[in-house]
């Protein structure tokens, strides 16, 4: 009978770099997804505009 | 389907299947099973993620949303990147903090036992009910189509899937779903690419003048089923309750090498999923399009059940509809050609003419629709009317050269495959972590044994897929009903999630009462209003937090408990 391998605790590594070029900050990369969605929205408005 | 379809189909999914149980037979690390090898890394773990939540029905039914209503059926979507920013920012770090298997034994560490088990409790209601409807499907739209039986084909979808995830857990399910989502991908952009060649120039103009490319709907109605407000704030809480709260997506992110590789894996979803869902969408719409160029267009798209009526005792009614279908339909197409004739004159007035008789001729056949539907109703108050699952299915098996059919079967049976599979392990994991080892805390520390639980809970909730799907029967629009289903359920589960990272100051007693009177509510409701469904994810989330509030007001203050994995 071997004892299971307990899931490890992480270290507190909440504020490390992304590690993605041109992004210091989780922030940024955060705030790069939210204006890739908000021109998306104006993207596919426009879209329907076009084309309604 | 011949020879080369059968070989492109049976060689992808055995072979994909064979791949992965041959590469992770060995796993016996409770760790690795559970949640995948740990150098797992972010396009794994991203593709994983977008797998577990594109089932087959995905293929088969969005397409028919984009054909018979247009592809404003995107907004539901528009949540969902800031939902995974939540997550990513919020969830994420925790659950890897802790180290839990399960986000259910989050909620046992801040709240009580009762919680954790109410918790995976909801979960395993809401996943076990949607687990038949995963496999059921695909195959019910599959066999009717190509004649297969149907029992036949949940059967074989079900064992392939059971094999390879029961043999090697989060490892073998991460590592199949990376080729089967390339099987997907390279199938739907086969189909766009073979349909775009047999459409006309103008084809967005047609869907356009048609109805069909209205993405964004700003209106406030709240019985508009689709729109932007709906889909930004019912989809923010559908996305948060699905990626932060249910198991089959939470275990396909908190493994991996670091926190980073789940979280850019979550960012890679965020910007994938809505141009995903608009290029599907639009696939469905273009289909609109090229069978408005057809001779031949079918009034109800699922032929067999048509059929089976036009060769029934009210054969005549049928074949009248048949008739005055491709009747309309010419007429429809004179208007068609007449109104892009005149599209590019320059004159306006003749082209809003000539456009208002072709929408007039579009509304006409749409009546002969429902009024055929209307029939099979009356025929058989049982009869499945809503065809639009078959519009797909029917445009790849009868338009696309040998090959691709069998490719494009490939994406629809990879995708059930991939989904199954998150689904399965997901059950057999919390199964296994919440209750089995819950209730035998003392085998919890007999690792084989561990392993070998989760295995045979992984093959029981196969196995009653398996059952559940052979013997019940679902109706309409199946994506929906999913969705239907877990918005009912997602949204009191999110308001217990809620109220443990933010509300430091609520216990478990206080929570756990208040997602019970919150899930009645929502289940009353439902019964109750004609609000699009997506809502009830905002009402049971609101409801359960705005009562945990209330109830911890007037409940004494629970102590003992660890404050640590708060988000505040």
């Amino acid at each position: 009978m071997s004892a299971p391998q307990a899931p490890r605790p992480e270290s507190d590594d909440a504020e490390d770099p992304p590690g993605v070029p041109g992004f210091h900050s989780w922030r940024a990369v955060y705030v790069f997804v939210f204006a890739a969605f908000i021109l998306l929205v104006i993207a596919l408005t426009i879209f329907s505009r076009l084309y309604a | 389907m011949n020879g080369l379809d059968w070989l492109v189909l049976l060689g992808t999914m055995l072979g994909i299947a064979a791949y992965g149980t041959w590469r992770t037979r060995h796993t016996d690390n409770l760790n690795t099973y559970l949640k995948g090898n740990r150098n797992t890394g972010w396009l794994t773990i991203g593709i994983s993620v977008a797998a577990t939540q594109a089932s087959a029905i995905t293929f088969l039914s969005i397409p028919g949303q984009g054909f018979e209503s247009g592809i404003g059926f995107v907004q539901n979507y528009f949540g969902l990147p800031l939902a995974l920013i939540i997550v990513c920012a919020v969830f994420l770090p925790i659950y890897r903090k802790l180290g839990v298997y399960t986000a259910y034994e989050y909620l046992g560490q801040r709240f009580d036992r009762k919680t954790r088990l109410l918790g995976a409790g909801l979960f395993l209601m809401q996943r076990g009910v949607q687990s038949g409807i995963t496999i059921y499907a695909p195959a019910i739209i599959l066999s009717t189509v190509l004649g297969w039986r149907l029992d036949l084909t949940i059967v074989f979808i079900g064992v392939v899937v059971v094999v390879y995830t029961v043999t090697g857990g989060s490892a073998a399910v991460n590592l199949t779903q990376r080729w089967q989502m390339a099987v997907i991908f390279g199938g739907m952009v086969t189909a766009f690419v073979v349909l775009v060649t047999k459409l006309p120039d103008d084809a967005l103009h047609v869907a356009g003048a048609l109805g069909k490319l209205e993405a964004v709907d700003f209106s406030t109605s709240p019985d508009r089923r689709y729109t932007f407000w709906s889909g930004l704030l019912g989809g923010l809480f559908l996305s948060l309750s699905y990626f932060g709260t249910d198991q089959s997506q939470v275990q396909r992110y908190i493994g991996g090498a670091a926190l980073r590789e789940g979280r850019i894996g979550l960012m890679f979803n965020a910007l994938l999923k809505i141009p995903m869902q608009f290029f599907i969408l639009l696939l469905g719409a273009l289909v609109f399009v090229f069978y408005q160029f057809q001779p031949n267009t079918p009034v109800f798209f699922n032929r067999v059940e048509w059929q089976r009526y036009v060769d029934g005792p009210d054969g005549a009614t049928f074949r009248a509809f048949d008739e005055r279908h491709a009747e309309l339909h010419t007429v429809k197409q004179e208007k068609l050609h007449a109104w892009l004739a005149v599209r590019e004159s320059g004159d306006a007035a003749v082209e809003a003419a000539a456009r208002s008789a072709l929408v007039a001729a579009h509304k006409d056949i749409e009546t002969v629709r429902k009024e055929a539907k209307a029939a099979l109703t009356a025929a058989n108050p049982r009869a499945k009317i809503k065809d639009s699952d078959y519009v797909f299915i029917t445009f790849i098996v009868t338009q696309l050269p040998h090959g691709v059919v069998g490719l494009l079967i490939a994406v629809m049976f990879a995708a059930a495959l991939g989904s199954k599979a998150g689904e399965l392990n997901a059950l057999g994991t919390t199964t296994t972590i919440d209750l089995w080892r819950h209730f035998r805390p003392l085998a919890a520390h007999d690792e084989a044994r561990n392993v070998r639980n989760a295995k045979i809970w992984t093959a029981f909730w196969g196995v009653f897929s398996i059952v559940f799907a052979l013997v019940v029967s679902f109706g309409e629009n199946l994506i929906e009903f999913i969705n239907i289903v877990a918005s009912i359920f997602y949204g009191v589960a999110l308001g217990i999630f809620i109220v443990a990272f933010f509300c430091r100051r609520v216990g478990g007693t206080a929570v756990f009462w208040a997602a019970i009177i919150a899930q009645v509510m929502v289940i009353v409701l439902y019964n109750v209003l004609t609000i699009s469904y997506l809502w009830y994810n905002v009402i049971g989330c609101a409801g359960c937090v705005i009562i945990a509030w209330l109830l911890q007001a007037i409940l004494p203050r629970e102590s003992g408990r660890n404050e640590l994995p708060a988000a505040v």
